[in-house]
């Protein structure tokens, strides 16, 4: 035995260290390089959707003089496009309702060669506020009701067959199509959600009278609306946010449960004083990236809130009782913003990129209209990480 | 019984210039029970008994050091003594009873939240909340609702100077607790559970995560505080035990093998199996 090593030894003498096993070196030099193309493929998709949109939707956005931004692009909601020649020549680009005016101001002007562009012209002020709107929405519900289940789920429920249950369901519920979540919201907010009103649509399915008043709870629905809308998009992230909350729950060391227990405080003291501050930052992070993905859901505002085109914006024009108080005024002002329906920035794209006829003039819409989103999105997701690191620092244990 | 104690503390926090800390058990010298615990099995589920006929007394003043080898039961009973036990849902005890103060704390009428204001804990791995020292320090007396900052000074000060503490951070009040040594956040946790005035306090191996000249400077805090407070400490090192306690209870696999004077125990101990596990033969 131990003159087989000593031969083995004098023969590699000169170099101890060389490779032996030339094939599995060699193995290991493909597998490096299939990694790597991998990643640089990625990589390279990724590059390419970016810069093609930078290159076609940032001259939609910006301008070369002063104030740099097409103002009108955001402050304008969108519009027809009407694009002409006249007799003479002249070649014209404008809004549908510049059109009307110029027509009415120049009565005996000679236009030929006129086309309509669909969605066009205008800016993108509409679906930017709607978006907002149905995110605040559903950020506010989203929250409220992931927060308090991860608390339950975390901190106060048992361990057991049912609460298995319940997980299994919620990590399910993270894997049902978007679609579907939409025509859940359709069929539970837009027509059977409860509304209390003096006089009940036929089609309420349940109508139950309310003590010491003439109204009743009716089942008839919130219609298309906003808070339908919002509705739909929380279910939809609520699976994500009691997620993330959970494990923001659980990276609070027993620990500090334990030390503020021991110094008599209650169960709710002690979450709330020696839990919840510290789980705070990952629970924000979360919740941002949540907004980012629920801002880009077109599938479940689709039945539920979202319109391609609305003239008015949701605060315009909401119909009040003129008779009654301020605050009755008020009540059902807050219930009629509510209940307006929006336009949505993915349902907006939607809409440009595969609704309308296609053209030339459409492209700076399209183009414009996805620049913006994108960074939007990115803005908020920059933000959800500056927020963590700056969390991190300021609480660590 | 439960609410002459909970009256006690209210006078006691509301008379800030009484040296309750120095006051709490004047007069306790003679060897009497503070902790009578009665035949006690205890399961952390249902059918499998991890302690098994314990039967001790704890006397009033005294440091009461629990030891054996791991997993034979004297954190859970020391767990057992405040109720932190029954943080865990399945857990509880099966059999016996546990007095503190005269009370059977296992009552349906004994609220765990007043048991623990008297029955303080500090634990294996020092754990001082993210906030300033002095936060940490008045934890305990905000929850109770104690917003005077004139009380919250003093008894910040008082805890921190018994902890011995003090002089090391008084110029660092408002910085965090988690910017001190190891041995100094242990120190502060001691001061955190002092605070509150339990008239016990229980140690799970307070020193176990700490460098030998720590554990001597919390070892030296033990024997000043059991002047004033009634202590259970939990140790692995045998040394420690023959240092700050005046009575050891050997524990294997759940049962109380011997409990004594802590020199009987170390030095002429009764059951063999106490001796070989003194004597390292195991463990």
């Amino acid at each position: 035995m131990q003159s087989v090593a000593e031969d083995t030894f004098v023969e590699e003498e000169a170099n101890p260290f060389a490779t032996k096993a030339i094939g599995l070196k060699r193995r290991d030099q493909i597998v490096s390089i299939l990694l790597r193309l991998g990643t640089y493929f990625i990589l390279s998709c990724a590059a390419y959707i970016f810069l093609d949109i930078i290159v076609k939707g940032a001259p939609v956005v910006f301008q070369a003089e002063a104030p740099f931004i097409n103002t009108d692009f955001f402050t304008q909601s969108p519009e027809t496009l009407m694009t002409f020649e006249t007799a003479s020549g002249d070649e014209y680009k404008m809004n549908f309702s510049e059109y009307t005016e110029f027509k009415t101001r120049n009565p005996a002007i000679d236009i030929v060669d006129e086309h309509s562009h669909a969605y066009s012209g205008g800016g993108i002020f509409g679906p930017l506020i709607g978006t907002v709107l149905l995110t605040g929405i559903c950020i506010v519900i989203a929250l409220f009701v992931g927060l308090t289940t991860a608390i339950f789920l975390n901190e106060y429920s048992s361990k057991g067959k049912f609460m298995d249950l319940i997980r299994l369901a919620i990590m399910n519920l993270a894997g049902v199509p978007s679609i579907v979540y939409g025509l859940f919201g359709l069929g539970l907010f837009c027509l059977v959600a409860p509304v209390v009103t003096d006089v009940p649509a036929p089609r309420a399915i349940l109508t139950v009278p309310l003590l010491f008043t003439d109204s009743v709870l009716s089942f008839e629905g919130w219609g298309t609306c906003m808070l339908a809308g919002g509705c739909t998009l929380a279910v939809m992230i609520l699976p994500v946010i009691i997620a993330a909350c959970e494990e923001s729950l659980k990276a609070i060391p027993m620990g500090f449960r334990e030390a503020s227990m021991a110094l008599g405080a209650t169960k709710w003291q002690s979450i709330s004083k020696s839990v919840l501050p510290y789980a705070f930052p990952g629970m924000l992070t979360a919740s941002i990236l949540g907004i980012t993905r629920v801002a880009g859901e077109t599938a479940p505002i689709m039945f539920t809130a979202a319109l391609a085109h609305k003239d008015k914006l949701p605060w315009q024009d909401i119909p009040t009782d003129a008779e009654a108080n301020a605050l009755s005024q008020s009540a059902e002002w807050v219930g009629g913003f509510f209940s307006q329906s929006v336009q949505a920035m993915p349902y907006h794209i939607y809409t440009v990129a595969a609704r309308i006829p296609q053209s030339e003039y459409t492209k700076p819409m399209q183009y414009g209209s996805v620049f913006v989103f994108m960074v939007v999105v990115l803005i908020f997701a920059a933000l959800s990480i500056y927020l963590r690191a700056h969390f991190r620092k300021k609480v660590q244990w | 019984m439960k609410t002459t104690m909970s009256k006690n503390r209210i006078t006691n926090t509301d008379i800030p210039e009484e040296n309750r800390v120095i006051s709490s058990h004047a007069g306790g010298n003679t060897a009497e029970t503070i902790i009578g615990i009665d035949d006690v099995n205890f399961a952390y589920n249902k059918g499998t008994d991890v302690l098994k006929d314990v039967s001790l007394d704890i006397n009033r003043g005294e440091v009461t050091a629990f030891i054996g080898p791991s997993g034979c039961g004297k954190s859970t009973l020391l767990r057992c003594l405040n109720r932190m036990n029954d943080l865990i849902l399945t857990a509880s005890i099966t059999k016996g009873s546990i007095n503190i103060l005269g009370t059977d704390i296992y009552d349906p009428k004994v609220d765990p939240i007043e048991l623990r204001k008297h029955v303080g804990m500090v634990f294996q791995k020092y754990n001082p909340f993210p906030k300033s020292i002095y936060e940490n320090v008045a934890f305990g007396l905000r929850i109770q609702g104690i917003k005077k900052a004139s009380i919250l000074d003093e008894v910040v000060e008082r805890s921190l100077t018994y902890a011995g503490l003090w002089d090391e951070v008084k110029d660092r009040l408002h910085s965090s607790g988690l910017g001190l040594s190891g041995g100094q956040q242990q120190r502060l946790c001691i001061a955190r559970t002092i605070a509150v005035e339990p008239k016990i306090i229980l140690m799970d191996e307070p020193c176990s995560a700490l460098d030998p000249l720590s554990t001597a400077i919390i070892e030296d805090l033990i024997t000043r505080l059991k002047n004033e407070f009634t202590i259970v400490i939990v140790t692995h090192n045998m040394q420690q035990a023959t240092r700050v306690s005046d009575r050891t209870a050997y524990f294997y696999l759940g049962e109380l093998i011997e409990v004594g004077p802590t020199t009987t125990i170390f030095n002429n101990p009764t059951e063999k199996r106490t001796e070989d596990y003194i004597s390292g033969r195991f463990g």
